[in-house]
């Protein structure tokens, strides 16, 4: 590992371009329609500079800050999945030919270089990584994944639905980046340590002209990380939690939730690990092309478990257990990890604020009377 | 074999559904090579008599007239499918089905005598079976041509049932019922539109209908807890699609609380 480095914002701008010179598409938090999104930067005039977000259930809303703070917030409703794994995608198109078919190659993807990516999000993309090339590839996730530069950037301002400490993914990136950064501002003093993880984030940093940081520059920068621990908006106790929903698949609180859920889905398709898919086959109106289209589904929609006969889990209360127990439990089984990371972004996005948090320490502590 | 019979029929309506089919531009010219239009005043003055394979009924019904001619169409179709909210949910005249029609005809007509007129206005489905029912007000022309496209080819249309929210969140716009605190119907509508209202900063207004599961109570709990009130919400839920059950009965409950 290469000692502790520091990049004022010249330095970051510099080391956007080296990433674009690199041929990656670089992207990054923009602010779009009253929320931060993931959207192209050329610089970082075009983050949201001096812009924080206030989370809580159900609601969002941006604020100014009273600095020029260059990451000054936490997650928006997207996350790295919207790109690694789109939410449409042509899978492959074919056309008819006098004496069979013939299939198109689908086109090259963009190599992504993401900035500003969270703690959270990098575990998320860990999951993720398990889920489509753990087993057979997945196609369309690795051509994305495979190329991907990624520059991290600490948590010091965790948000309002925040609660990755409990989760063991952040406030601090222990893994997964190619750079991680902590922003810095100390009255005047705006600046940003850098770690390199791989050998091209050491070469990023180089031809950004990132230099030695200073002692005080690092203590700085790990005391504002380490205080965001304790800062989280919310906490989930991850003690025995899997085994306590697998016994309580008929716990009455189910109905409680579905009495307010909408099913509407928001929550799994904002999730930076859920991975759910449809795929659809069409043709055009002569039947000469075709084509195999993934979209992003969701266990909240009703065909998504349709079967003979009608969907299995017909009921609002068993959509949002099948939901709620695959994060927290069965991903366990599955992939050997947990399903959340503790991003918050499915307490912020439902439209009627729905907590994980929430729901989950109301099933442990109902308990007894089941 | 020769092309299937095409029939396109309407109701009370105002045509807009018809138009999404002449919108289809190039798509019609293909629609037109595949089927035989067989009859479709608004497209041709062609008029061929049934039976036909595929026919498509616009309008919700509203006279002792309709009645009789919806029967009669259905007896003459194949395949029947309704398109558009009057069709589908009898539309935004279904107002009338919450008044006194006569009283309606009596401030409108100077001879209200020469109105026949039914009580309600009601989806066909209330009348004769349906074997589809495309929603929308106006409906979707990509969806018109894969149901179009769908029966051609002798399979299921992929027309999904849920929520407007899954096609904001595949296009990438940030809720505004979130972000911006707007009321929004997108969580009980189903999708459609592509979310289109959503994108351009305003709530959805519901015009494709109720979804699958719609949970029309705990939203407008959710909407009462952002400030709005109860006679608000029986105008958002008393739109093109009044009289489809589900907005139907939660806007009777917030009218007797109102
Ligand atoms: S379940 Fe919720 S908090 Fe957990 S990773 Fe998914 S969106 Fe984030
Ligand atoms: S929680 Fe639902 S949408 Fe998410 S991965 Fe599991 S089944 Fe898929
Ligand atoms: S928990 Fe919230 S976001 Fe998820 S389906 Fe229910 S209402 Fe929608
Ligand atoms: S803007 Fe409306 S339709 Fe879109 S996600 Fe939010 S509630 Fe759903």
């Amino acid at each position: 590992m290469t000692p502790a480095q520091v990049l004022d914002r010249e330095g970051l701008d510099r080391l956007i371009e080296a990433l674009s010179a690199r041929g990656h598409r670089v992207l990054g938090p923009t602010v779009r329609d009253g929320a931060i999104v993931y959207g192209d930067l050329a610089a970082t005039s075009d983050l949201p500079v001096g812009w924080t977000d206030r989370q809580g259930p159900g609601k969002y809303r941006l604020v100014r800050r009273d600095d020029d703070a260059l990451f000054g917030y936490v997650v928006g409703p997207q996350s790295p999945k919207t790109y690694l794994h789109p939410a449409e995608v042509v899978v492959w198109a074919g056309e008819r030919t006098a004496h069979g078919f013939t299939m198109a190659p689908p086109p090259e993807p963009p190599r992504y270089a993401f900035v500003g990516v969270r703690p959270c999000e990098l575990a998320a993309i860990g999951i993720q990584d398990r889920v489509f090339l753990g087993g057979e590839r997945d196609a369309v996730y690795g051509s994305r994944r495979e190329g991907i530069f990624l520059v991290a950037v600490n948590c010091t301002e965790p948000g309002g639905t925040c609660f990755c400490a409990s989760m063991g993914t952040g406030p601090a990136a222990t893994a997964g980046y190619d750079i991680v950064l902590t922003e810095v501002i100390d009255g005047k003093d705006h600046y940003f340590t850098a770690e390199s993880g791989s050998e091209r984030g050491a070469e990023v940093l180089r031809e950004a002209g990132a230099v030695e940081a200073k002692k005080g520059q690092v203590k700085a920068a790990a005391d504002l990380v380490e205080a965001a621990t304790g800062r989280m908006g919310r906490t989930m106790e991850t003690a025995g939690l899997a085994d306590l929903l697998r016994q309580s698949l008929e716990h009455p609180h189910w109905q409680e939730v579905a009495k307010r859920c909408l099913t509407c889905a928001n929550c799994t398709l904002v999730c930076p690990t859920c991975f759910c898919a449809n795929v659809e086959d069409t043709t055009d109106l002569t039947g000469r092309q075709a084509q195999r289209v993934r979209r992003w589904d969701s266990c909240f929609n009703y065909e998504f478990s349709l079967i003979h006969g009608g969907p299995h889990r017909a009921s609002a209360a068993a959509r949002y257990r099948q939901w709620m127990t695959h994060k927290l439990a069965w991903w366990f089984d599955q992939f050997g990890t947990s399903g959340c990371v503790g991003c918050g972004r499915c307490i912020t996005w439902c439209p009627v604020g729905i907590d994980i948090t929430a729901e989950a320490a109301a099933i442990r502590s109902k308990q007894e009377v089941v | 074999m020769s092309k299937p019979k095409l029939g396109v029929f309407k109701f009370a309506s105002c045509d807009g559904c018809q138009l999404s089919l002449l919108d289809c531009e190039d798509e019609l010219l293909t629609v037109a090579g595949a089927v035989q239009i067989a009859f479709f005043p608004e497209a041709s003055r062609e008029y061929m008599e049934g039976p036909y394979d595929l026919t498509l009924v616009e309008g919700s019904i509203t006279t002792p007239h309709d009645l009789e001619a919806i029967k009669e169409i259905r007896a003459q179709s194949k395949f029947l499918i309704t398109i558009g909210a009057c069709a589908t949910a009898g539309g935004i005249q279904a107002l009338r089905n919450w008044k006194d029609v006569t009283e309606f005809t009596r401030y409108v007509y100077a001879h209200p005598e020469y109105i026949s007129t039914l009580e309600t206005s009601t989806p066909v489905a209330d009348h004769v079976a349906v074997d589809f029912e495309l929603r929308g007000c106006p409906i979707n022309k990509w969806q018109l041509i894969e149901v179009v496209n769908a029966f051609l080819h002798g399979r299921k249309p992929n027309i999904p049932s849920y929520s407007v929210c899954v096609e904001c969140k595949r296009r990438g716009t940030a809720c505004v019922m979130v972000a911006q605190g707007i009321p929004c119907l997108g969580p009980v509508t189903q999708a459609g539109c592509g979310a289109l209202c959503p994108a351009y900063n305003r709530g959805c207004y519901g015009c494709f209908g109720p979804m699958e599961s719609p949970n029309v109570l705990a939203l407008g709990e959710w909407w009462r807890s952002m400030g709005v009130d109860d006679r608000a919400l029986v105008n958002a839920l008393r739109g093109f699609n009044a009289y489809a059950e589900p907005f139907r009965e939660a806007s009777d409950v917030y009218a007797q609380q109102a």
